[in-house]
């Protein structure tokens, strides 16, 4: 089987999506801190201690919608923290959040050596899996239906927080006044918008939809939570926003990029005889020329517009 | 008792945690249905005391009494609830967001859910309809022109309620049709009910439009006149404590060979709209050439490709014969004595963490004449600071002293001082004295007629007609990315005709403009 093979495999669409999601997720959570003017990259750590909180709460309890509550309360205060070092104590953005996730790193393993005796997986704690959901008719038609149909039923959360986000954004007085702040503080804040209650609401956003990214990750991508497990997902998720831009529809495309190569990865272990490490190494390296081709087209577009202004004229002349 | 005034502030006092005094015991009337004069020079304490009345700051002491009530503000929210609007010089509008958004921003209309964004637009286009404002609700505010920015901050006050207006020098961003405009629609607003305080140092413009004023000098009230019983003369006594209406005193200009040639230059703005278009003329030596023009009708982007600060620009532009280049263009054009006081003083003009030496030593901090072997030449490099601190007025205890720590005035005096001594080929003065006092713009003025006389080039832009009027000798005007007009004699221009072709009203033919490649 080779790369052509692949691609006309509904299977391999179907994982495309599966990895698509997380980033989604986490992609748009930092889209909603972003455009309040506020940079989220504790996103990485608050979805590591999300997906150990998810199966916490889903072993205790025995219900995997109280994991999924565990995972967003815990997400929400590690974001909210960020909110209130960056506000309140006037910290630098990036550094505390390269506390919070150095912290996540250690303290995940700490809180999972505690409770299962294991450093590295969760696999003694008995903890679900979110339902997967197979979608009526769709789920008939050839192809389309093996890709769409059947995911778990966080994927479908997913693709649809796109929409509640771009609602939440644009077409809500709420939105309008998250987008107010990012955009200029003190108008804001001239006509009686709180900013700091504004930005906290959309920190609380940010955190619920890095808590869903965390948790489908120990159930629903796995079954388990492992050390490490998010794997840079939450700086893939920041670049994804970045090249999305400020409309979530731009960020579900970015995302979905990374889930394209991130499944390609997948895929191409079992059938290369490439090294392991150089496949694993994929997804970040498309992250990273993606990134840097997103950047260079943005820095010469200055240039390429002079010369096709220049060509213009020369046209106009002749 | 039934009461004259609408709005009464007494005895107010702030003293700012750094102990500044802008305050001290400050009375304010203000009657309904008029136009109040708020006066004074920089620093006079006028946006203090607006501050205090908007409820952004507090008063130290002293009460506000609205029809004839004590009130208090703690925020400007809470003023603008007691029908208290104010337009701020720096404009509070979110240039990313629409007109109607950034109207409705704080009130938005809603149904259910959502944010009714129908009803806002009608709401906005009531109201602009209502007061006759031309602007658009869709409309993107950073595709605005000022004058039209400035219209939608007044719409977002009268929206809200306003009944006192208060604008903080609203003409200083105008052309002088523009300004007309503004005051016909200050004067419907008056008819209409409304109190408005019009803060601004230009007398005929106050004595224009308004019937009372109340004069600060140095924090202190100086009382409140009935604007049609003060000459000028008295006003600006009262203001500065001297007379000081003076013209700037200046020779004819001897231009001599060419220095600076801008030969089809065309710049992109950053939407890649073409902001210069295809723009050629010169400075020779010995002459000062004013570029007027509305904000943002291109001359930020011509400042930045002939300092070097854009490097995408078309065209070419060479200083004394020598081609400038793209890359690394600051550095190549410093190394040909070109000087720039850019219009950002903050961002651009100083390193504000640095000493005020320092910032005075940034350009020559390497030649040898400041330097001992390897080490730097302390004792010379203190007395050059010194002398230039002393020339240049800068208020400091020392030359150690951070730049930030200084008041904008003085800021702009370290840079003044540093780019326009040693040897110049070429100045760009942008914006030189914005914020600076009357004193010291006129020695800026008279240092750049002074520089004009040792032969260096000089383009000075500048907000201020008048001041482009005043210095220079030839005026080039930018509108829409193209030179309009020219006049190689700035004194046969007068603030009517350059305003005309400002607005685009009118334009040079070819022809006619022949001259300013000479």
């Amino acid at each position: 089987m080779d790369v052509l093979n692949l691609l006309t495999d509904s299977n391999f669409w179907f994982g495309v999506l599966r990895s698509t999601t997380p980033v989604l997720f986490a992609a748009l959570a930092s889209l909603m801190s972003s455009i309040s003017g506020i940079t989220n990259m504790a996103l990485e750590g608050a979805m590591l201690f999300a997906a150990l909180f998810a199966v916490i709460g889903s072993a205790l309890t025995g219900n995997i919608w109280i994991g999924l509550l565990f995972a967003v309360i815990v997400s929400v205060v590690v974001t909210l923290a960020l909110g209130f070092f960056k506000m309140r104590l006037k910290a630098d953005e990036i550094m505390v959040a390269i506390a919070i996730n150095l912290l996540a790193t250690g303290g995940t393993v700490f809180i999972l050596y505690l409770i299962t005796g294991n450093k590295s997986t969760s696999s003694s704690l008995p903890s679900g899996v979110f339902p997967a959901l197979n979608i009526p008719l769709i789920e008939n038609i050839p192809f389309i239906g093996n890709v769409v149909s059947g995911h778990n039923i966080l994927v479908y959360v997913a693709f649809l927080s796109v929409i509640v986000v771009y609602y939440l954004l644009y077409r809500t007085a709420l939105g309008l006044r998250i987008r107010s702040i990012g955009g200029n503080e003190e108008a804001a804040e001239s006509v009686g918008v709180s900013v700091e209650k504004t930005r906290y609401t959309a920190l609380l956003i940010s955190g619920i939809l890095t808590g869903l990214s965390g948790a489908y990750l120990s159930m629903g991508y796995l079954s388990i939570f492992t050390a490490g497990m998010t794997a840079g997902r939450g700086y893939i998720a920041l670049a994804a926003s970045f090249v999305g831009g400020t409309n979530p529809f731009g960020t579900m495309l970015a995302s979905g990029l990374f889930g394209l190569f991130d499944q390609l990865g997948n895929q191409l272990q079992s059938i290369s005889n490439t090294p392991q490490e150089f496949i694993f190494m994929i997804p970040y390296l498309a992250t990273v020329i993606m990134y840097t081709v997103f950047a260079y087209r943005r820095s010469t577009r200055q240039q390429r517009a002079n010369k096709k202004l220049m060509k213009q004229r020369e046209a106009e002349a002749q | 008792m039934a009461n004259e005034y609408i709005l009464e502030m007494k005895d107010i006092t702030k003293v700012y945690p750094n102990g500044v005094i802008a305050n001290k015991d400050v009375d304010l009337s203000l009657k309904y249905n008029e136009i109040h004069a708020i006066l004074g020079e920089n620093g006079a304490g006028k946006s203090t005391l607006m501050k205090i009345l908007f409820g952004s700051e507090q008063a130290t002491e002293g009460k506000i009494y609205l029809q004839g009530e004590e009130v208090v503000f703690n925020d400007s929210l809470h003023a603008i609830q007691n029908g208290i609007g104010m337009v701020h010089q720096h404009f509070m509008l979110d240039p990313e967001l629409t007109v109607t958004e950034n109207i409705i921003l704080g009130m938005e209309p809603k149904k259910g859910l959502s944010l009714d964004y129908k009803k806002a637009r009608q709401l906005v286009a009531d109201a602009a309809k209502k007061y006759n404002f031309n602007v658009r609700p869709g409309q993107k505010v950073s595709d605005l022109s000022v004058g039209q920015k400035q219209k939608v901050e007044i719409l977002k006050a009268l929206t809200r309620g306003a009944k006192i207006l208060i604008l903080d020098e609203p003409t200083a961003v105008l052309t002088p049709q523009e300004t007309e405009e503004l005051f016909i629609q200050l004067k419907q607003l008056r008819d209409d009910g409304h109190t408005i305080v019009f803060i601004s140092h230009k007398l005929n413009e106050v004595k224009e439009i308004c019937t009372r004023g109340t004069v600060l000098r140095s924090g202190v009230g100086m009382g409140s006149y009935d604007l049609s019983n003060v000459t000028i003369e008295e006003l600006s006594r009262l203001m500065v404590g001297r007379d000081v209406v003076r013209e700037v005193e200046k020779t004819k200009a001897e231009p001599q060979e060419v220095a600076l040639k801008v030969n089809h230059l065309t710049v992109l703005d950053d939407e890649l709209n073409v902001a210069v278009n295809d723009v050629s003329f010169n400075v020779r030596k010995g002459q000062i050439i004013g570029v007027a023009g509305v904000e943002g009708n291109g001359q930020r982007e011509l400042i930045d490709s002939i300092t070097g600060l854009d490097e995408t620009y078309e065209g070419t532009i060479y200083l004394n014969g020598t081609e400038l280049m793209r890359k690394n263009g600051t550095k190549q054009r410093r190394d040909l004595s070109m000087k720039h006081i850019p219009e950002d003083r903050n961002t651009l003009g100083v390193m504000p963490d640095a000493s005020i030496t320092e910032n005075l030593i940034a350009l020559n901090y390497d030649k040898d004449s400041f330097n001992k072997g390897m080490l730097m030449d302390s004792s010379v490099i203190q007395n050059f600071s010194d002398s230039l601190i002393d020339k240049y007025q800068v208020k400091t205890d020392s030359s150690d002293t951070a730049v930030r720590m200084l008041s904008g005035g003085n800021v702009q005096k370290v840079v003044a001082a540093r780019e326009m001594e040693g040897e110049v080929e070429l100045l760009v003065a942008d914006q030189p004295t914005r914020g600076i006092d009357i004193g010291a713009a006129s020695f800026i003025h008279d240092q750049l007629i002074g520089m004009r006389k040792d032969g260096a080039a000089i383009i000075l832009v500048s907000a201020d007609i008048n001041e482009v009027l005043a210095v220079s000798d030839s005026i080039v005007v930018f509108y829409e990315g193209e030179i309009t007009a020219y006049f190689d004699d700035a004194s046969t221009c007068d603030e009517e005709i350059l305003g005309r072709y400002m607005l685009g009203l009118e334009q040079m033919s070819k022809e006619e403009m022949m001259e300013v490649n000479h």
